[in-house]
């Protein structure tokens, strides 16, 4: 007997057509079209082998260092109770963080990446190719690579090479070849422009490695299964620390990834508020942003439709954001179709907040978080404050902070 | 309804030659330039006119057609000039093909209903884009199709057999064989190999296929001319666009005739090959 999909459910897409609601799809040249129904061929086969579990939770467990911890941060609900206090209120939510910026690498990115280099492996590609913004995805695919005796090409926009130095280095002491783009705006967009474009030209020996729930069918949906990991381990936790399901959590996007991968096991379970940070920037009403969803439209690129940053011709313009991990001007098609049905809200923090969350996070937990991470911080400042003390909130953490610290040194004048 | 591509391919089987089918990009160097362009490519001796709708994110393009639509969207190119480009080429030319080659995202924008609309009224015949494969045929192809403007589809060397049928079911006009896996500009490493998927293509297509990417000089037109029934050049002639420019990147008294020059050799080496039966 099959089993029947629940009705009603959040978590049945996407369909065949990789489609969740009008979202998502299989927008690519023809030449690669054979190639991503091959993958998603291999990937349905590799998810029904219990063999290809195992080996994949074992090197979760003894590479990656899975479990992460679902930490409750104690000072900073200290910290948002006194904001409500100031207020002259009593409430302040009870905050966890869960701390993927523990992992191997030092972000969630490393989730998807094993999930996929073994699928690759499986696939008997000896050539692995990704595209990156902050560096963690190029990080945590050439690491792989490394273990696994894999050649590794990192395509990263000549902006991005610039702000993140320190990853690039790293790729490259992991054995890599980074590859600045030049094309376009120089940065992560144009770095998945250039790796489509290897992949059309070397489609015999290599494997795309996405490294966020986007791109053409099946990338979306196999990138959140790789990063599900985050929220199914979170709901296991809270259950065990507090004997209940979190009553909200909140999660930074960039395309998507550490979001939906903290979201999806929850998305039937109506009694948790989830909130989705964009990237605000220097605000969504300056035109220099990188939320999607609040200040975009619906549209094609990079294989999926979903909402993206666009002028009145289609013609997608610069996303900008502090962070280098979320200034990409699309999202997954997955939190497109969410937002559409309302069940998740989708808020923006700005670069300053993002800033101030920051320091505040390093200073009370001793926790120096991404700036990534930190978009949802400083919304849960926000949020928290008004929310009763018996309110627990999860936070994903999905990124430490090594890699910005010369950027936040820069804007803070220098330090 | 005859189309116009399908009196053109006719027209040129009747000469016992393939066609030269030659792309440029829209609104590449400035609107002006490209319009005067377009009117000089027919005397020049292009059959069929690709022209294309420039895209921020080109992700089939090399080099040099990503640089052609970054010039043209800077001079102010949209999709709607473009189209107003083509309703004035009508004007004075009732019987050259032409077909827009771009991505999907401009035309989704656009609304794809008034889009077909608006094409059919400008004397548009056709579309190619490169990121709609069968599999999205319910985007735009269905619809172009309905509408009565030729929907081709590219074939690519990553075709097989079991795949083909599926990319030729609703083709119309002609077939796009993609010569290489690669992007637009790179090398051509076997013109046999080339000729033999033309072969296995036109088994099972009455359709005529012409052959494009990497195909730069009248050698190569030749070479492919024997056995296709249209040769694409686009790299190589918006490249011709790019070194006539002056310091500034603007257009000189040179740049139309750089492009026609190439044209008409493309235009002896495609017709230096005759295939009379
Ligand atoms: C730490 C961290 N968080 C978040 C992101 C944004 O990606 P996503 O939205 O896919 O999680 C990145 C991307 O580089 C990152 O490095």
């Amino acid at each position: 007997m099959t089993v029947q999909p629940v009705q009603n459910s959040f978590r049945n897409g996407p369909d065949e057509a990789g489609r969740f609601g009008i979202f998502g799809g299989r927008f690519v040249a023809e030449t690669l079209m054979p190639l991503i129904l091959d993958l998603e061929a291999a990937y349905a086969d590799a998810k029904a082998d219990p063999a290809f579990r195992t080996g994949l939770d074992s090197y979760l467990k003894h590479y990656v260092g899975r479990p992460s911890p679902l930490y409750f941060a104690e000072r900073l609900t200290e910290h948002v109770r006194g904001l409500s206090a100031a207020k002259g209120g009593t409430g302040g939510a009870k905050i966890y963080f869960k701390r993927d910026e523990l992992n191997h690498t030092g972000a969630h990115k490393v989730n998807n990446v094993t999930g996929q280099i073994m699928l690759a492996m499986r696939m008997g590609k000896k050539r692995i190719i990704a595209e990156t913004g902050a560096g963690q995805h190029g990080v945590a695919t050439a690491t792989l690579c490394a273990r696994f005796g894999l050649q590794c090409v990192v395509y990263m926009g000549a902006v991005d090479v610039e702000r993140q130095k320190p990853n690039v280095f790293r790729m490259k002491m992991l054995g890599a070849e980074v590859i600045p783009v030049q094309s376009g705006t120089k940065t992560l967009k144009d770095a998945m422009n250039e790796a489509l474009r290897d992949w059309v030209t070397n489609v015999a020996d290599t494997f795309y490695c996405i490294g966020t729930a986007a791109g053409p069918h099946p990338y979306p949906m196999m990138v959140r299964d790789f990063q599900s990991v985050i929220g199914t381990e979170t709901k296991a936790q809270m259950l065990e620390m507090e004997g209940r399901l979190p009553d909200s959590l909140i999660a930074s996007i960039g395309g998507g990834s550490n979001a939906i991968g903290l979201f999806h096991p929850f998305l039937d379970d109506a009694g948790v508020r989830m909130w989705g940070v964009e990237a605000a920037g220097h605000g969504v009403d300056s035109g220099q942003h990188a939320a999607s969803l609040t200040g975009g439209k619906p549209g094609v690129l990079h294989g999926n439709r979903t909402y993206l940053l666009m002028d009145g011709d289609g013609q997608i313009t610069d996303a900008h954001s502090i962070s280098a991990g979320l200034d990409y001007p699309g999202i997954g098609p997955e939190h497109a179709w969410l937002h559409q049905m309302g069940r998740i809200e989708y808020i923006s923090a700005t670069d300053s907040e993002a800033l101030d969350a920051f320091q505040l996070c390093s200073k009370l937990e001793g926790i120096i978080p991404a700036l990534e991470p930190s978009h949802a911080i400083a919304k849960v400042l926000q949020l928290a404050p008004d929310l009763p003390r018996d309110h627990l909130m999860v936070v994903n953490l999905c990124g430490r902070g090594d890699k910005d610290i010369f950027t936040v040194a820069e804007h803070l004048g220098g330090m | 309804m005859t189309t116009r591509l399908a009196t053109r391919f006719a027209a040129c089987a009747a000469e016992g030659r393939a066609a030269l089918v030659t792309f440029v990009t829209a609104g590449d160097p400035d609107f002006a330039t490209a319009e005067a362009i377009l009117h000089a490519l027919p005397a020049a001796g292009a059959d069929v006119i690709e022209l294309g709708v420039p895209f921020t994110d080109p992700m089939a393009d090399g080099i040099p057609i990503q640089l052609a639509g970054q010039r043209a969207l800077k001079a102010g190119q949209t999709l709607r000039k473009t189209l107003a480009m083509v309703r004035t080429f009508r004007k004075t030319d009732a019987a050259t093909p032409i077909v827009l080659m771009g991505y999907y995202n401009p035309v989704y924008v656009y609304g794809v209903d008034a889009f077909l609309k608006d094409a059919l009224d400008a004397g548009v015949d056709g579309l190619i884009m490169v990121d709609l494969p069968p599999e999205e045929d319910d985007e735009l192809c269905l619809p172009a199709l309905r509408a009565g403007l030729n929907f081709i589809r590219l074939a690519t060397p990553t075709t097989d057999d079991k795949r083909l049928p599926k990319v030729l079911q609703n083709t119309s006009g002609f077939v796009y064989y993609v010569s290489m896996t690669g992007i637009t500009g790179g090398v051509i490493s076997s013109y046999d190999a080339v000729g033999e998927a033309v072969a296995r293509i036109k088994a099972h297509t009455a359709l005529p296929v012409a052959v494009g990417f990497g195909v730069k000089t009248a050698a190569d037109a030749a070479a492919i001319a024997r056995g296709a029934d249209g040769v694409v050049v686009g790299s190589a002639l918006v490249e011709k666009v790019r070194l006539s420019l002056d310091g500034s990147g603007k257009a000189t008294a040179g740049t139309v005739a750089a492009v026609t020059d190439l044209v008409a050799e493309l235009a002896r080496g495609v017709r230096s090959v005759n295939k009379a039966a």
